[in-house]
């Protein structure tokens, strides 16, 4: 079941920073690894659009929001630890074989 | 006016500029407000009114100096702080549909976060600059930013941030408060006295004798003078009070104008003019010497001119003030439906002495009398020690003064302990000082009035016997006798007295009147008597004259006729040479 739903993920960066560019880098390839075909990411960059930061009430930057599946979840930073990512989105790590 | 205060201090020296924050007594005791531009760490533990603070700093910026402030509240929603503050008056809603106000409330909930890697603030900078930016906001308030590090773990990155959002704060030109809770050993919990450093201001709200005194001290204040005391500050349905402590200067306007003490032979006493206007009068005596009965009446004159007047009572409740009163021909009700008349009534133990001098202060401030009657001050000494009550007369005073109000106090005076420490060291601070004394005398006690001291004025330095009667107060004129002053009963007997004295004195004068009329008659009738027999013994004496002359005369005829007759005896010739000598003897 879970299988079959399509992750929603948006990532909310501050201009092309090091560490957004780095946090962008670093998602897409876990979600290449983990969740191949059913996953999309949203970048917003509050520099454009601020006014979106209040609705998922962020702070820092980058800030990884889990939309779908719900509960949403937030991952703040880089993302350079996978394992940290994975634990905090909640994904079940498909483990080459 | 504060900013006109602190030009007036500092002529010359270029200072701080300084954003007013409408805190009633906060600009005064910082001379302007918060420095401008900059941001302000306001500090304190939880429930000393931090949050009030820097709600009330943002909106009376809007309401009063039209400078539009952004919120973020790291704690409350913003649903929550309207509700919070509605009840200081505070339109939050209003003022955001006016675009005036912005509320970002930012929510931190540790368990939904993951960290990992490296980060920044960037998401709540970009949501300030967008708050500030959207509405033109010269005012920022971040509530209580420390809440981040609940919410996050690397301390070491957060400082990192907080220093660059401070400096950041400044590079945007907004004047900020931040608020930070008390920590152990230190103003805030996290240090944030170290990023901000340019003024700090600690909240506290203290108990002693199960009495709770909140307090504001300005620990830092960079580039500017400021008092350094705690001021004490009042929390109530208009938001926050603060009190300056002291005036630094003793230079308030002095006016010769004259004002009725309601009792016009005191008046009399005074010059026959009464107090000065914007003076301090102490009322003191033991109780049941009238002193309330002074206090009232002068209220009663006072607001017969027209004037308002607060009357502060410790002892009693407004009725049973006014009841008293009506006792002595003073009816109150119409004042207060005038709307001249105020009464205050508390008990001493409500709130600590400071806070009973913010509340009176702000009364004051509001209702703007012109008189003020303060009943008893001596009461306060339950709350507090008589040196502190000294401390509060002399700011109170200080206060009256420069507004140009009246004032009097009452005071009781206990023994010799309270009269010591009370009216001794208040009487170098009123103007005028009456005293009321008792006075027995005969197995009576009776009431003697007369002025310690009224600075200014020549006084009548003579004891008068204060009378109350149902038609009001009034001095009964000094009645010396021989064996002194005399009151009471001793008084009016020695008048009765001098009257029968006086009676009888009328009485004796109408009889030697009488006296002397009738001596008058009797005299006459003498004189006339004799007069009479003068007269009758003139005539007497006359008649014998003319009788004698009469005699001779005759006599002499008689004579002459015998000579002749003798003569014609002898010859003519000799008849006739005597004729011829007798003509020519012719």
């Amino acid at each position: 079941m879970e299988n079959e739903q399509t992750w929603e993920l948006r990532l909310y960066v501050a201009g092309k920073t090091p560490k957004s560019v780095t946090a962008l880098k670093n998602l897409k390839k876990y979600c290449e690894t983990h969740l191949q075909g059913k996953y999309q990411i949203e970048v917003i960059d509050l520099l454009e659009k601020p006014q979106l930061a209040e609705g998922d009430q962020i702070f820092a930057i980058p800030t990884l929001v889990r939309k779908v599946p719900e509960p949403i979840r937030k991952i703040i930073g880089d993302l350079s630890n996978e394992e940290k990512v994975l634990v905090g989105l909640n994904i079940v790590p498909v483990t080459p074989n | 006016m504060a900013k006109g205060t602190n030009k007036n201090i500092t002529p010359s020296k270029k200072t701080l500029p300084k954003t007013a924050t409408g805190i009633a007594g906060f600009d005064e005791i910082t001379q302007g407000g918060l420095p401008a531009g900059r941001p302000s760490l306001v500090c304190g533990e939880a429930g000393s009114g931090k949050t009030l603070f820097s709600i009330e700093f943002i909106v009376k910026g809007i309401t009063l100096f039209n400078e539009p402030g952004v919120f973020i509240a790291f704690e409350e929603k913003a649903e929550e702080l309207s509700m919070n503050v509605a009840s200081l008056g505070f339109d939050l809603k209003k003022l955001m549909v006016e675009n005036k106000l912005r509320i970002d409330y930012v929510h931190i909930d540790r368990s939904e976060i993951a960290e990992t890697g490296e980060y920044d603030l960037d998401g709540l900078f970009v949501r300030l600059s967008h708050a500030i930016d959207a509405i033109g906001a010269k005012r920022v308030v971040l509530d209580t930013i420390e809440n981040l590090f609940l919410g996050l773990s690397d301390k070491g990155i957060l400082r990192a941030e907080l220093r660059r959002l401070f400096q950041w704060l400044k590079e945007k030109k907004v004047t900020a408060v931040i608020t930070g809770e008390k920590g152990e050993g230190t103003l805030t919990r996290e240090g944030l006295e170290e990023y901000v450093s340019d003024c700090v201001i600690l909240l506290d709200n203290r108990v002693t004798n199960q009495i709770s005194t909140r307090r504001l001290r300005i620990i830092k204040y960079r580039g500017s003078v400021h008092g350094a005391n705690e001021y004490p500050f009042l929390i109530d349905e208009d938001g926050i009070s603060v009190l300056p402590v002291t005036s630094l200067r003793l230079a308030a306007k002095v006016s010769s104008a004259r004002v009725s003490s309601g009792i016009p032979t005191l008046d009399d006493m005074l010059e026959g003019k009464g107090f000065y206007k914007g003076s301090s009068i102490l009322v003191s005596g033991t109780s049941g010497t009238g002193k309330t009965s002074i206090a009232g009446s002068f209220a009663y004159e006072s607001c017969k001119r027209g004037e308002r007047c607060i009357y502060f009572a410790f002892e009693e409740s407004p009725e049973q003030i006014i009841r008293n009163l009506r006792s002595i021909g003073l009816d109150m009700t119409p004042c207060i439906k005038k709307g001249l008349l105020k009464f205050q009534s508390s008990r001493p133990s409500t709130y600590g002495l400071e806070m009973h001098l913010v509340v009176m202060h702000k009364l004051i401030k509001d209702f703007k009398p012109d008189t003020v009657v303060i009943d008893p001050i001596t009461n306060l000494i339950t709350v507090g020690s008589a040196s502190e009550i000294t401390s509060i007369l002399t700011r109170l005073i200080d206060f009256l003064q420069t507004q140009q109000i009246t004032v009097v106090f009452t005071a009781l005076t206990l023994n010799t302990l309270i009269k010591e420490q009370t009216d001794e060291s208040v009487s170098s601070l009123v103007d005028a000082w009456l005293q009321v004394r008792d006075i027995e005398l005969n197995g009576e006690r009776n009431r003697g009035l007369y002025i310690m001291k009224s600075r200014g004025m020549k006084h009548s330095n003579q004891v008068r016997e204060f009378m109350i009667t149902e038609r009001g107060l009034h001095l009964e004129d000094v009645y010396l006798s021989p064996e002194g002053v005399l009151t009471g009963s001793a008084r009016e007997a020695h008048k009765l007295q001098k009257k029968t004295e006086e009676i009888l004195l009328k009485h004796s004068l109408i009889r030697k009147d009488k006296e002397i009329e009738r001596r008058a008659q009797e005299l006459q009738f003498r004189i006339r008597t004799l007069t009479s027999e003068f007269d009758s013994l003139k005539e007497e004496l006359n008649y014998q004259s003319v009788e004698g002359q009469l005699k001779k005369d005759v006599l002499e005829a008689n004579r002459k006729e015998l000579i002749r007759l003798r003569d014609s005896t002898r010859n003519e010739q000799y008849v006739s040479l005597n004729n011829n000598k007798k003509n020519k003897g012719k």
